[in-house]
């Protein structure tokens, strides 16, 4: 099939970026939406023009490198899909692609979809984590975690990475990406003793970061990958809470 | 934002609750509601939450501003193409934007009543208080006034539709089920105020007739 | 010059060995740990568990990853398990049970001691993630569960959900993460290696470029440790992610450490099918789905009816047919190669007949489909998304791809390469699984290198290098490995052909998953060495990368790794025809018993087949470190 793409082109993030119109013509249904830049890249390298930069590692919606915004819409029109698991069935001949980075203020760009996530590591690293060392471990099932538990921790713990959550935030905030830690953490009684600190550890991170606030559109969990729930949201603010009144 | 808004949402009851008088016979309700008023100004643990109440609005206002600016300033630059639109509701989005259509309604509102009633010369009824019945009912013959008046709540509405769920989140409430009742709970909340207080201009405007 | 090498592995009897090792290593005090640094590349599990493992113990970890974050590692898309002796199942499994089960796994051809201590080590693991909060799957008591996983008869996986590797890696990334905070590890993340830097014949550093400038920076330290993984996407179509490569390795070979088995490669049996010539890798189906899908084709290889209107009897369940033991369980290798055989024989199903199909019709109507989806949701998931095909309905289609490398570098028993102060831990050495891996050991062989080996034997080095200075990134030896880096990408850049690095690497996987895949022959290894010298004189002189050095360059990060697949895959070829021999995923068709199966000689190959680099690709030598079974007496591997 046919396909028009309007592909963002910006060179680093001080220069201005643009659309700029590209058209393939034998597009297969069973192509993932990245193969088919694979494809284009390949005619823009043989044109002499600079092939679309843009993230993507494990292909198998598993690791999280990879994520645009399609049409206006973070990782494209299917839900709970990541970009390399979007197949060209979803389109249709002859449509009109837009094709655009993930956009905020803490997501700066690299280079035409490329942008760097790394406050997202930085969240983690304020507090995401228990802090065990290697070796300090007692044996394993000497602490039982019911199936419940465990299946609703795992629930949280699902989160990619992505960064979608973000991008479909109208206020850009990293409130379900850091909650869903936070969650995880406190379900589970290896994590819980250290909740208080944590939560306020990461919520002060995000703000460092430059994310926006949280006013529940909940558009975030319709766009996640692993449909990861606004609940943990509400436990996040919660655990902050409860950390903030009882601060000693 | 969620403590100063359930305020806010629980003076809506009360004050919905006092305007009801309004829809009474007219002989009778220009003479209660106009005892129920002075009362109410009288009365130092009211006083008291009238300063809450003025305060919460203004802290409400302060705090959306504020968090308008840090949503804008963590957005950075916008999308050239955006239908993030279709994975949530247009007036959980849109708060701000209802927010302001309260605000300059609150604006008009306080200073035609409160600011009448309280700063301003009055008649009195035969009772000797201040006749704010025959100033909300002349006020309410105006059609201009009263589509306002809809528009307004309207806004309002859709406001409390999100706010109050949105509230309860802030505050951490997470169970799924008790989410789920607080969910349903809040739409019949704005759906009784919603009507609630567009009953009332309409009623008067319908049945008054000069 | 051929040698014989040694693997230092220590004295006593098998069971004895590791503690003997602690015992005697030698230690460096905690306050002159903060004096030592210490490189690591890659923080997949093995990287992120050993750089937090060393954070934790007070040295000073600088941590490399091409990546974007160090989570993207692809540890993160291992779906299955991982393996540990804990016995909670109650049904025989020992530290021994586990070792006997992956060195019969790997067809003999491990080292005895490091397949020990690997089973030795795995109960700790288990510990060490559940205490980081690694939500696994558990019991409605609350205790961990266990599942049963291909090439054993016991149920020694532990696994959350079909994410244990994203949990896991999650679990070690944050422990990573936690020493960055305290200032015990400097992260680099979209950072490549692109050389090892030897000084005095110890090495002391690397060149890498950083992928967002482009800039071309040197990093020092009194040892360097490799943890980036395996190379199966030499073959282009693989389980693997995209970036995964042979780069870091292969040049430290170049520098002199050996490649051990570089053609040892697992080809997966359940991964799904290729559907077009468009497609850029095959997404692996985790193989625990083995446990409840039933692997068939149609006996007929002209069937047209859909799967589900074909007959029980006009089905051939092979694999329980021919290993009615083991079943559709058997182990990896044999499975991939029984999918081949009858894929081979025109029974293949699909558009392009390359599959089988993987029933679970019978698991569904026995447990239920809700039982069904708990175990493997996200699995049917991704297979509806990818294939747009409904699996609770209708069978999957499967086939093999190429997915692990038992092959590697050269590690001795400290996990230490041919090159003193260079280190390899995870896949990217070749130390545990001999010629074929078991399912749910790779996790298990990358944390237990990264939490529990490679923390006291780097140690045991460093003991000795307490008073080396900070290593001063100025000294000539930094300066001309730079210079030959730059002069290597500015190469790639001027030679202006008409292929891009992808297709150059297309066609070289095509060459070898044909020739040096599942199925190889004398005289098509040959055809294909000649094929790949002819590839790699057209890549110098008609390669063609956009772009410059100095700036964000994806093309020229693929050009350096495919420059490094065309010198590897002839080592591949080379390292598979020497082999006269069949052993786990090495099938040389001349060498295979009436029945189809593979025929070890133990008598002439009972090696480790260690390369040595010579300057020419085609002419590498052969080192052999000498298997010695101490305890255990290779027989013929069956599965019946």
């Amino acid at each position: 099939m046919k396909i028009h793409l309007k592909i963002w082109r910006q060179k680093d993030r001080q220069t201005k970026g643009a659309f700029k119109d590209y058209t393939l013509e034998d597009v297969s249904k069973d192509m993932s939406f990245l193969e088919m830049l694979d494809t284009l890249n390949i005619k823009l390298i043989k044109s002499g023009e600079r092939p679309v930069e843009f993230d993507h590692d494990c292909r198998e919606g598993i690791c999280g490198q990879c994520g645009v915004m399609i049409n206006g819409i973070a990782h494209g029109p299917l839900k709970h899909t990541t970009t390399c698991q979007l197949h060209m069935r979803s389109f249709e001949d002859g449509d009109t692609i837009y094709v655009e980075p993930f956009k905020a203020a803490a997501f700066p760009i690299v280079r035409d979809l490329k942008v760097n996530r790394s406050s997202l590591d930085h969240i983690i690293a304020s507090g995401g984590y228990v802090s065990v060392d290697t070796g300090q471990a007692p044996e394993a099932n000497s602490i039982p975690v019911t199936h419940e538990q465990a299946e609703a921790a795992f629930d949280a713990a699902a989160c990619i990475g992505c960064g979608a959550c973000v991008a479909s935030c109208k206020n850009s905030s990293a409130a379900l990406f850091t909650s869903a830690k936070i969650s995880q953490l406190a379900q589970l009684p290896q994590g819980d003793k250290e909740t208080s600190k944590r939560v306020v550890k990461m919520v002060y991170q995000m703000e460092e970061e430059g994310f926006g606030h949280c006013s529940f559109t909940e558009a975030c969990q319709v766009e996640c990958p692993e449909d990861i729930s606004v609940l943990n949201i509400a436990r996040m603010n919660y655990e902050y809470n409860k950390a903030r009144l009882l601060k000693k | 934002m969620a403590l100063t808004g359930l305020f806010l949402s629980f003076f809506l009851i009360i004050h919905l609750a006092g305007n009801l008088q309004l829809l009474l016979p007219a002989d009778e309700a220009q003479l209660q509601y106009n005892s129920y008023s002075r009362l109410l100004g009288g009365n130092i643990f009211v006083k008291l939450v009238a300063y809450v109440l003025y305060a919460s609005i203004i802290l409400h206002t302060i705090d959306a501003i504020y968090l308008g600016i840090k949503s804008k300033r963590a957005n950075g630059a916008s999308y050239s193409r955006d239908k993030r639109g279709r994975a949530s509701k247009w007036y959980a989005r849109n708060m701000m934007a209802l927010g302001i259509i309260i605000f300059v309604f609150l604006v008009i509102h306080f200073k035609d009543f409160w600011y009448s009633y309280k700063f301003g010369e009055l008649p009195l009824d035969i009772n000797g208080n201040k006749d704010l019945y025959t100033l909300v009912v002349v006020a309410f013959q105006e059609l201009w006034y009263v589509i306002l008046y809809v528009i307004a709540i309207v806004a309002l509405g859709y406001h409390l539709l999100h706010g109050v769920f949105s509230a309860h989140r802030t505050l951490g409430l997470y169970h799924p089920l008790y989410s789920k009742i607080i969910k349903v709970l809040g739409i019949i909340f704005a759906v009784v105020m919603t009507f609630g207080y567009i009953l009332i201009p309409v009623y008067i405007y319908l049945t008054h007739e000069l | 010059m051929s040698i014989t090498i040694k693997a230092n592995i220590p004295e006593g009897p098998l069971a004895e060995k590791w503690n003997n090792y602690k015992a005697k290593a030698k230690l460096v005090s905690p306050n002159n740990r903060k004096k030592l640094d210490v490189i690591m590349v890659g923080t997949g599990l093995a990287g992120a568990s050993a750089a937090a493992s060393l954070g934790e113990m007070g040295y000073n970890v600088k941590s490399f990853c091409f990546q974007d974050s160090a989570r993207r590692a692809h540890s993160v898309a291992a779906q299955g398990g991982v393996n540990a002796a804990k016995n909670y199942k109650n049904d025989g499994d020992s530290v021994y049970r586990m070792f006997h089960d992956t060195l019969k796994g790997g067809d003999f051809r491990s080292r005895e001691a490091n397949t020990y201590r690997l089973a030795e080590c795995s109960a700790s693991l288990i510990d060490q993630a559940v205490a980081q909060g690694v939500p696994f799957g558990r019991e409605y008591g609350g205790y961990l569960r266990n599942r049963s996983f291909g090439g054993v008869q016991v149920s020694r996986t532990f696994y959350a959900r079909g994410q244990t590797g994203q949990q896991l890696l999650l679990g070690s990334y944050q422990a990573l993460l936690r020493q960055q905070n305290a200032g015990k590890v400097k992260l680099y993340t979209r950072h490549e290696m692109l050389d090892l830097v030897m000084v005095d014949g110890k090495a002391r550093g690397i060149i890498a470029r950083n992928l967002d400038t482009g800039e071309i920076e040197r990093h020092s330290a009194h040892a360097v440790v490799l943890a980036t993984g395996g190379f199966g996407k030499i073959y282009y179509l693989s389980t693997l992610a995209m970036g995964c490569n042979a780069s870091a390795i292969w040049r430290a070979h170049k520098k002199g450490a050996y490649m051990a088995n570089p053609s040892w490669t697992q080809i997966h049996p359940t991964s799904l099918p290729q559907s077009g010539e468009h497609q850029s890798k095959l997404t692996l189906m985790s193989e625990s789905l083995r446990n409840d899908g039933r692997i068939w084709v149609p006996n007929d290889p002209k069937e047209t009816r859909l799967p589900g209107d074909i007959p029980e009897e006009d089905r051939d369940y092979y694999l329980e047919r021919k290993y009615p033991a083991f079943g559709n369980l058997a182990p990896r290798d044999i499975a991939s190669r029984a999918a081949k055989e009858q894929i081979d024989l025109g029974k293949g199903v699909g558009a392009l007949k390359n599959a089988v199909y993987l029933d679970f019709s019978r698991a569904i109507k026995e447990y239920g489909q809700e039982v069904i989806a708990e175990r493997y949701g996200n699995l049917f998931t991704m297979y509806k998304k990818i294939t747009g095909i409904d699996a609770y309905t209708e069978p999957m289609k499967i086939s093999p791809a190429a997915h692990f490398s038992m092959g590697g570098l050269w590690v001795d028993y400290d996990l230490q390469t041919s090159l003193p102060g260079l280190f390899a831990i995870g896949e990217a050495n070749f130390s545990d699984h001999g010629a074929n891996r078991l399912g749910a050991n790779s996790l298990l062989q990358a944390c237990v290198d990264g939490y529990f080996i490679l923390p006291y034997t780097l140690q045991n080095y460093l003991a000795d290098e307490i008073r080396v200075p900070k290593i001063d990134v100025n000294h000539k030896a930094f300066e001309e490995t730079e210079q030959k880096v730059r002069q290597q990408l500015e190469g790639f850049l001027k030679s202006k052909g008409n292929k891009t690095a992808e297709e150059f690497h297309k066609e070289l996987g095509k060459e070898l998953y044909d020739k040096c895949g599942l199925l190889r022959t004398k005289a098509g290894l040959q055809k294909a060495i000649e094929n790949i010298q002819n590839l790699r004189k057209e890549f110098t002189e008609n390669l063609l990368v956009p772009g410059d050095i100095e700036e964000v360059n994806s093309e020229l990060e693929k050009a350096g790794r495919v420059s490094d697949y065309m010198e590897l895959a002839e080592l591949m070829c080379i390292d598979a025809l020497r082999r006269e021999e069949s052993c786990g995923a090495h099938f040389r068709a001349e060498h295979q018993t009436e029945e189809g199966e593979a025929k070890r000689d133990d008598e002439n190959y009972c090696y480790s087949a260690a390369w040595e680099w010579t300057g020419n690709p085609s002419s590498p030598v052969l080192n052999k470190e000498p298997l010695v079974f101490e305890t255990v007496k290779p027989t013929v591997r069956s599965y019946k």
